[in-house]
């Protein structure tokens, strides 16, 4: 498996790298860490004519807190933001799901905005965005731009981002006070992909789950602080809603089940914190 | 703007195992095909090419990386330590290499030149690391001979040994 042909351009700075994607538009990828594309230009899924390598531009290297957000630039790889030392004070859930994002091998290479850039539907960033509110930044040659979470990620692989727009950064909204955070994922063995993944919310009057490996995106889901048969019933139908596929890792039935199941234990391990 | 065209070979200069070096590469030649091929450096091993497997695991600016999710171009002024840097002299072992001898931490050996440089790595940030954290570390390796039991014995035996040594020195 090699990839095939493509030029490739080591941007210097942002205009560069604007530029190019302006004239190539779909026949660029963006490189950052490249974790996830490279396997696909080996497998052949992706045939860029041009690779644009932003990992040379410093003002995308930054972690920032801004406006009560943790701002990760472009170019900020996911072992990074583990090791940033405000992470678990800043957004626990973050710092819960991080761990989950493949191997430590892959977290040393790829970044956080190359993993919301691709959308797989079971990875663990974009479900994290989706459950917290969070948003994306983007920029092109014409414009800038912020799309919140649930109007970015449109299916699996599919995103609201323009041939021309490259993402900047992404930002998840920090922790607030009375807030409880939890995550939890099931896959076969540490670092693959979830088969389902939650995450969930929660304050003393609201509920809000996340869950992930199941629709075709990143679904978030809000109650009021149901518990009892009431939540049992509520997770159901969501499980139902979700519309879970039969794929070679588990069963659509399984999937409901773990929907249920992992949907309970984290809203209730939410609740723990919250107390 | 540096545009490297697909149908040509590009120096890329980067630091190998301590030593400075320039080759060329097309941008679309991976890190492990670079080292194996155009550089000699057979140690990193090629098993999925996806990112799985973990056999060629390297050191790419002080942490473990799979070679495969590497483009060579993208090393350009980086530091890439690979297999061949381990041993602390020729005819001699590492540490670590020995206990994976001592404990037969390898049967095949496929995927042991990715484990000894993740666990190198690791041992040096987690000079005491419990074994359920170690088990799920080596989560990002495939190994389908051993079951994993000596390869924990091996680390952990390594580790003990390390500290023993930073306590004498």
């Amino acid at each position: 498996m090699k990839p095939p042909r493509f030029d490739y351009v080591r941007a210097l700075s942002l205009a560069e790298a604007h530029a190019v994607l302006a004239a190539e538009g779909g026949d660029a990828c963006v490189i950052a860490g490249g974790q996830t594309l490279v396997p696909m230009l080996s497998m052949r899924l992706a045939r860029p004519h041009v690779l644009v390598d932003i990992m040379r531009l410093s003002a995308l290297a930054r972690i920032e807190a801004v406006d009560g957000a943790i701002d990760v630039g472009a170019a900020v790889r996911q072992s990074e933001l583990l090791a940033w030392p405000q992470l678990a004070a800043g957004q626990p859930l973050l710092a819960a799901a991080l761990p989950w994002v493949g191997h430590a091998q892959t977290r040393n290479r790829g970044t956080v905005c190359g993993s919301v850039a691709h959308a797989d539907p079971s990875a663990e960033l974009p479900l994290v965005l989706v459950a917290l509110g969070g948003s994306i930044t983007l920029s092109s040659r014409r414009r800038r731009r912020t799309v919140a979470a649930d109007q970015f990620f449109l299916g699996p692989m599919a995103t609201a981002r323009g041939d021309d727009e490259l993402i900047r950064s992404v930002a998840f909204p920090m922790a607030r006070p009375r807030h409880g955070y939890a995550f939890r994922e099931f896959g076969r063995r540490h670092g693959d992909f979830a088969i389902v993944a939650c995450a969930a919310v929660v304050t003393h009057a609201t509920t809000r789950l996340a869950v992930g490996g199941v629709a075709d995106r990143p679904v978030a889901r809000d109650w009021g602080s149901i518990t009892g048969g009431a939540l049992d019933d509520a997770l159901n139908e969501l499980a139902y809603d979700l519309d879970a596929r039969e794929d070679m890792h588990a069963t659509a039935r399984f999937r409901r089940h773990l929907v249920r199941q992992l949907g309970h234990q984290t809203i209730t391990e939410a609740r723990r914190c919250l107390a | 703007m540096p545009r490297l065209s697909a149908d040509r070979r590009h120096s890329v200069r980067f630091r190998l195992n301590g030593r400075s070096v320039t080759a060329e590469a097309e941008p679309r030649m991976l890190l492990t095909d670079f080292l194996r091929h155009t550089l000699g450096l057979t140690g990193t091993h090629v098993g999925c090419e996806h990112g799985v497997c973990g056999a060629c695991t390297i050191e790419i600016d002080g942490g473990p990386a799979r070679a495969c999710l590497t483009l060579a171009v993208q090393v350009e002024g980086a530091s890439v330590r690979t297999i061949e840097d381990l041993a602390p002299a020729p005819g001699r072992l590492s540490c670590l290499q020995e206990a994976f001898r001592r404990h037969h931490a390898l049967q095949c050996g496929f995927c042991t030149a990715g484990i000894l440089m993740s666990l190198d790595a690791y041992l040096r940030q987690h000079p005491a690391p419990g074994e359920p954290e170690l088990r799920q570390y080596l989560a990002g390796h495939l190994c389908r001979c051993t079951g994993y039991v000596p390869i924990v014995a091996a680390a952990l035996d390594a580790a003990r040994r390390l500290r023993e040594e930073a306590h004498d020195a």
